[in-house]
């Protein structure tokens, strides 16, 4: 038996691996759907804690139904664009956004823009599995309660929610029990369900991987081009073979230092992805990707 | 542990992770600090031993159905009832609890959830702080000025309402502490779904820190059930028949009782507050093994 598992983990392992090869191997990337609106279009975002500047000037658009990965060195802002896409930073006093986020060219942050409203239409999975510590089916339900989602038909949406992130078949058994009896996996698996179930039409991902084995690591990549197919996705990552695997376009950010010696977070470039590992336009993407940075 | 290691050379090869090989000096001071440390677990627990063995030998005789039912005896005559103070320990507590968890609960969820840097949540944090130093005979002179003198009545209530400004301050801090411990991320993930502020306190935030909450309120439960100051004004702690009743009439309590019977001459009566303290040490212990069982209960298991 113990043999079996092994085999098992181990053909996992190379199949995972064996991806890596594919970066930018001109891989067949969907024409750039540049005739359709951008979800989000950013326009000379800076972005402050309270005196301290963290972000600088930064322009972007995000397609629909792609994923969009952020990288780059640790500091470089990637989180704090991230949380600015559904107003997280809102609950950080102090803190102060200039420029502009349209979504689906709306502006996100108008007076008239109830944050609430945002965080339910474009949904968070973090960085640590967080999920409550109530029972799984109670996880995944908490959000459409809250959003007054009638009681009768919420059954349903919980498996359906489950089956979507890929967890329905370990967990349809033992919906009762503790979310914190499952596998880190398949906590963050249950966070994106529980994201699901308020229906998003964004999915906003901070490391979601960073605490997983690689084997979970796979499973949610898997399920990330699973989730493709109706959701937009940006996904913050470390893992720079982890965005090249995943994502259609990718934005490398780094941290300036000015003559202050005072960091900031910029853009330094945004393309598809293929193009941003084979062919980088800028000097400091290609020492990032190449491992030459710092 | 002949060769010397000269600063750049690597550490001595593995023969040296033995214990034989540390120098007996730190091994010494580390035997010394370990016992030090027991001793001192032990001389602090020693005087709540003997205290409880001391009142168990003195009281336990007096306990009896009859003592924890039949109305107080005068303190000439002999012979069992503590009724009357049990029943107003019950009562007088009962509504101390009703009004300071509420009012302390709902307090440190505005100054952790609401408040969080604003100037009224400092003060209301630096005020309950003062409160909690305020000695309670000066609390029960307080209500004795502000609410005994105002309705010319000694009642229950008014000792319910020193005993809650007692535990007001017990309950902020301890609700205070709970809620921030409950962690950041936990909150996030409420938002991040599309909650308000409101209801991410009552559904995440609120049941994440209930037990931490729970047994914090027991304890000034607890500690508010022994006092006796500030009762001394305000309950007519002479009562010697049971009242139900909080807001008619006058009361007492156990901790009165045995403050009243402890400085009389006669034998009856110096047993009965040997009883009466008992009586109230158990009551006070089981309130606290409760605490514990409740909190281990409702607390979910961490990651």
């Amino acid at each position: 038996m113990p043999d079996d598992t092994t085999v098992i983990e181990s053909t996992v392992l190379t199949t995972g691996l064996s991806r890596k090869p594919e970066v930018g191997a001109g891989r067949d990337q969907p024409d750039t759907p540049e005739t359709a609106d951008p979800v989000f279009s950013l326009q000379d975002l800076s972005f402050h804690y309270g005196s301290y500047r963290a972000l600088r000037n930064v322009t972007m658009d995000i397609w629909p139904r792609e994923i969009t990965a952020l990288i780059g060195p640790s500091g470089c802002g990637k989180s704090t664009l991230l949380r600015c896409f559904n107003r997280m930073n809102d609950l950080i006093p102090g803190t102060r956004l200039e420029g502009r986020i349209t979504f689906h060219g709306e502006d996100l942050y108008h007076p008239k823009v109830d944050p609430i409203e945002v965080r339910r239409r474009i949904g968070m999975v973090f960085q640590k599995p967080n999920p409550f510590p109530k029972s799984i089916y109670d996880n995944v339900a908490f959000g459409p309660k809250v959003n007054g989602f009638p009681r009768s038909e919420l059954k349903d949406l919980v498996e359906e929610s489950l089956q979507r992130a890929a967890l329905w078949d370990e967990v349809k058994d033992k919906l009762k029990q503790n979310a914190f009896s499952l596998s880190g996996g398949q906590q963050q698996r249950l966070c994106i369900a529980r994201a699901i179930a308020v229906k998003p039409s964004v999915i906003l991902m901070d490391e979601p991987c960073s605490a997983l084995d690689p084997i979970a690591t796979i499973r949610i990549e898997e399920l990330l081009s699973e989730l493709k197919n109706t959701y937009t996705i940006i996904v913050v990552t470390h893992n720079m073979q982890q965005a090249a695997r995943v994502s259609d376009r990718t934005a490398f950010m780094t941290a300036e230092v000015d003559d202050k010696g005072v960091r900031c977070g910029v853009l330094v470039e945004y393309d598809r992805t293929d193009r941003i590992f084979t062919t980088p336009r800028d000097k400091r993407t290609d020492d990032y990707i190449t491992g030459r940075f710092g | 542990m002949s060769a010397h290691a000269s600063p750049g050379t690597p550490a001595p090869p593995a023969s040296s992770l033995l214990a034989s090989s540390i120098a007996p000096g730190r091994r010494f001071r580390n035997r010394l600090a370990t016992s030090l440390v027991f001793l001192t677990v032990a001389v602090a627990a020693i005087p709540l031993l003997l205290l409880i063995a001391y009142v168990v030998q003195r009281g336990g005789p007096a306990i009896s159905s009859k003592f924890l039912t039949k109305p107080i005896p005068p303190p000439l005559r002999k012979g069992p009832g503590m009724g009357p103070a049990i029943v107003g320990t019950l009562v007088i507590t009962f509504w101390a609890t009703v009004i300071a968890v509420p009012l302390g609960i709902l307090g440190a969820i505005y100054v952790t959830e609401y408040g969080a840097g604003n100037h009224l949540a400092r003060v209301i944090r630096f005020m309950s702080d003062v409160m909690a130093g305020v000695p309670s005979i000066v609390m029960g002179l307080f209500i004795f000025t502000a609410f005994t003198l105002k309705t010319h009545k000694l009642t229950g209530l008014g000792g319910s309402l020193a005993l809650a400004c007692l535990m007001l301050p017990i309950v902020i801090r301890s609700t205070e502490s709970m809620l921030a411990l409950v962690p950041r991320e936990l909150r996030e993930a409420s938002y991040a779904l599309g909650t308000t502020k409101s209801r991410t306190v009552l559904t995440v935030v609120m049941p994440a820190a209930l037990p931490g909450i729970t047994s914090g309120c027991l304890l000034a439960i607890a500690r508010a059930a022994g006092e006796t100051a500030p009762l001394l004004f305000t309950i007519g702690a002479l009562q010697s028949r049971s009242n139900w009743n909080a807001f008619k009439g006058s009361n007492t309590t156990l901790s009165a009782q045995i403050f009243v019977n402890a400085s009389q001459p006669f034998a009856g009566a110096q047993q009965r507050a040997w009883g009466a303290a008992l009586t109230l040490i158990v009551m006070v212990l089981v309130l606290t093994v409760v605490a514990r069982i409740v909190s281990s209960r409702l607390t979910v298991k961490a990651p």
